[in-house]
């Protein structure tokens, strides 16, 4: 019989791996927890920092808030728009890229990568120069124009990724039995990419609604979540804020959940 | 589609033609006038600027910066680092003990950083602040001095940085990880390798490609970042981002934030220039 710390020891070493794996599980997901746990906290001062007792009042009154509402419809606005448009822009590119052989082919790699390793703050503060050298009043749609262009690079990316693996024989084949070029399109091509535009359009929303850096140095006077949250940072912390951050995980979370279960059943059927 | 298909050596170009226009416009066009406004010189009583070709707007930010420029690739390198010992393991215990459960664990690691940017840096707050519980409970371990603070210092710094660029670096290593062939780990073993000389001649090599593009994902924004020295440290702890930051919004002295921009992008392109020769990848990484 070994002792009983030997087998401590040996339990241990055969499972240090999955151990340390829990406890980079739990470094990820800490912080959310405060801030899931904070959102129903019910704090006396202005800053929510310490737990004072629990409430669901400000989940009730999320828009308890002045401003709060108005930044976070002109997120979800600016994303819908942002999100839409870069799609589509980053789609078409990455149909070209993988589907044609043209010349320029290494130049439009080159600037659809730039624009992922340039820093944030890069981005944001040369397209504030373009603008003020125009005389453009920096407001809704100057965020708008930010995020499709910081966008369009991981829509390509995305896109690719699902088209390099995709068969021609198929188009071929559709071809073969007498559909036209837009035929084929829509019943071939489109139904075999959807999941890869889909997950792109999902990043794009996602990456638009929690742009902080960019967005900040073309807003003027419009408020975004974001915005709002580090105006918030330097005065109140409103436990509302967590409210709008959870909504935004768990939504965020659920779609991703959903995409990933409706991949695996389209795969099943394919098969 | 006719049209198309009439001319199909166009169909390539037009489908091009939006989005490449639109990052002409406001990308690479953009960083044009950045350029020529980094050049520029401000009138100290009309606060006017003037294209002068003042290439003095560059050596005068380093003169003056050089503390912040270096703090931040400091402060990049180590939380790069941090995050790669912290990924490593983690992505390849998901890709190697995940089993069918890899994209639900997988979704542990990118979901919390779908909570806001902002938000979970302000939760890093609440975690370290001085009168939170870990504060206290080092204070009672005599780990931490009586009036000795977590919030406020260069650790708590580098740790939001590690924290809020992880995925960065888990999921390319992840892919990398996930697309090595087992068997070949096998074959070293059947050859008598131990599992630490299998890792380091198989499983290693062969995940390189995951390592270099994830210390470059991670890498890049940490260096330019501002938010967390803005709300985890002091001005101590301030990094470029937050001088180009508030030169720009608040101090509106354009040229010199210009400057700093380019010498920002400049640094880390010269830096990526000696990794990729380094490393070798250019075939790797495809």
């Amino acid at each position: 019989m070994r002792s009983t710390p030997a087998k401590v020891f040996a339990f241990a070493r055969r499972h240090v791996l999955t151990l340390y794996a829990l406890l980079a599980f739990g470094y990820l997901l800490l912080p959310i927890s405060v801030v899931v746990l904070f959102s129903f906290n019910h704090p006396h001062g202005r800053f929510n920092y310490t737990w004072q007792g629990f409430t669901f009042d400000n989940w009730v009154h999320w828009d308890a808030v002045p401003g709060l509402r108005g930044a976070v419809e002109a997120s979800l606005e600016i994303a819908a728009i942002s999100s839409v448009s870069a799609t589509v822009l980053g789609a078409l590119i990455a149909l070209a890229l993988v589907r044609y052989g043209f010349r320029g082919r290494g130049a439009t790699n080159l600037l659809i990568f730039l624009p992922m390793s340039t820093p944030e703050i890069v981005l944001g503060a040369s397209l504030l120069t373009l603008f003020l050298t125009m005389n453009v009043t920096t407001g809704f749609w100057t965020i708008v124009i930010a995020h499709v262009m910081f966008n369009i690079s991981y829509v390509v990316v995305t896109v690719k990724a699902r088209l390099v693996g995709f068969d021609r024989h198929l188009e071929e084949a559709a071809m073969d039995l007498g559909a036209n070029e837009w035929t084929t399109f829509w019943r071939v091509t489109m139904p075999l990419i959807a999941p890869g535009i889909l997950a792109a359009l999902l990043l794009a929303f996602a990456l638009s609604v929690d742009d902080f850096v960019i967005t900040n140095f073309n807003a003027g006077t419009t408020v975004t979540f974001p915005l709002f949250v580090w105006g918030a940072a330097r005065a109140a912390v409103f436990p509302q804020i967590n409210v709008v951050g959870t909504a935004i995980f768990a939504v965020a979370v659920s779609a991703m959940l959903a995409n990933v279960v409706w991949q695996n059943r389209r795969a099943r059927r394919l098969v | 589609m006719g049209f198309l298909h009439r001319h199909r050596r166009l169909t390539p170009y037009l489908l091009l033609g939006p989005g490449l226009a639109w990052l002409a416009l406001f990308f690479v066009a953009p960083l044009g006038f950045l350029g020529h406004q980094s050049l520029e010189t401000q009138d100290p009583i009309e606060l006017t600027y003037t294209f002068k070709w003042a290439w003095h707007n560059y050596s005068d930010a380093i003169t003056t910066y050089h503390t912040q420029l270096l703090r931040s690739f400091e402060y990049a390198g180590i939380a790069t680092l941090i995050a790669l010992l912290i990924s490593y393991p983690l992505s390849y215990w998901i890709a190697f003990r995940g089993g069918r459960w890899k994209n639900v664990l997988l979704l542990f690691i990118v979901g919390p950083f779908f909570v806001t940017y902002l938000i979970r840096t302000l939760a890093w707050e609440t975690i370290l602040a001085d009168q939170g519980f870990v504060a206290a409970r080092l204070r009672d371990l005599h780990v931490l001095g009586a009036d000795g603070r977590l919030l406020a210092t260069s650790t708590a710094v580098v740790a939001g940085i590690t924290y809020n660029f992880l995925p960065f670096m888990a999921l390319p290593l992840y892919v990398s990880l996930e697309q090595i062939d087992q068997r070949l780990i096998e074959a070293a073993q059947d050859l008598y390798a131990s599992r630490v000389r299998a890792f380091l001649r198989v499983t290693l090599p062969l995940s390189l490609p995951g390592i270099f593009a994830g210390t470059l994902l991670t890498f890049i924004p940490a260096a330019g970042d501002f938010i967390n020295a803005q709300l985890l440290g002091t001005p101590n702890q301030a990094m470029i981002g937050n001088v180009i930051q508030s030169k720009f919004l608040e101090l509106t002295d354009y040229p010199a934030a210009a400057a700093l921009s380019f010498i920002l992008m400049a640094i880390i392109l010269v830096l990526i220039g000696i990794y990729v020769r380094a490393l070798g990848t250019e075939r790797r990484t495809g």
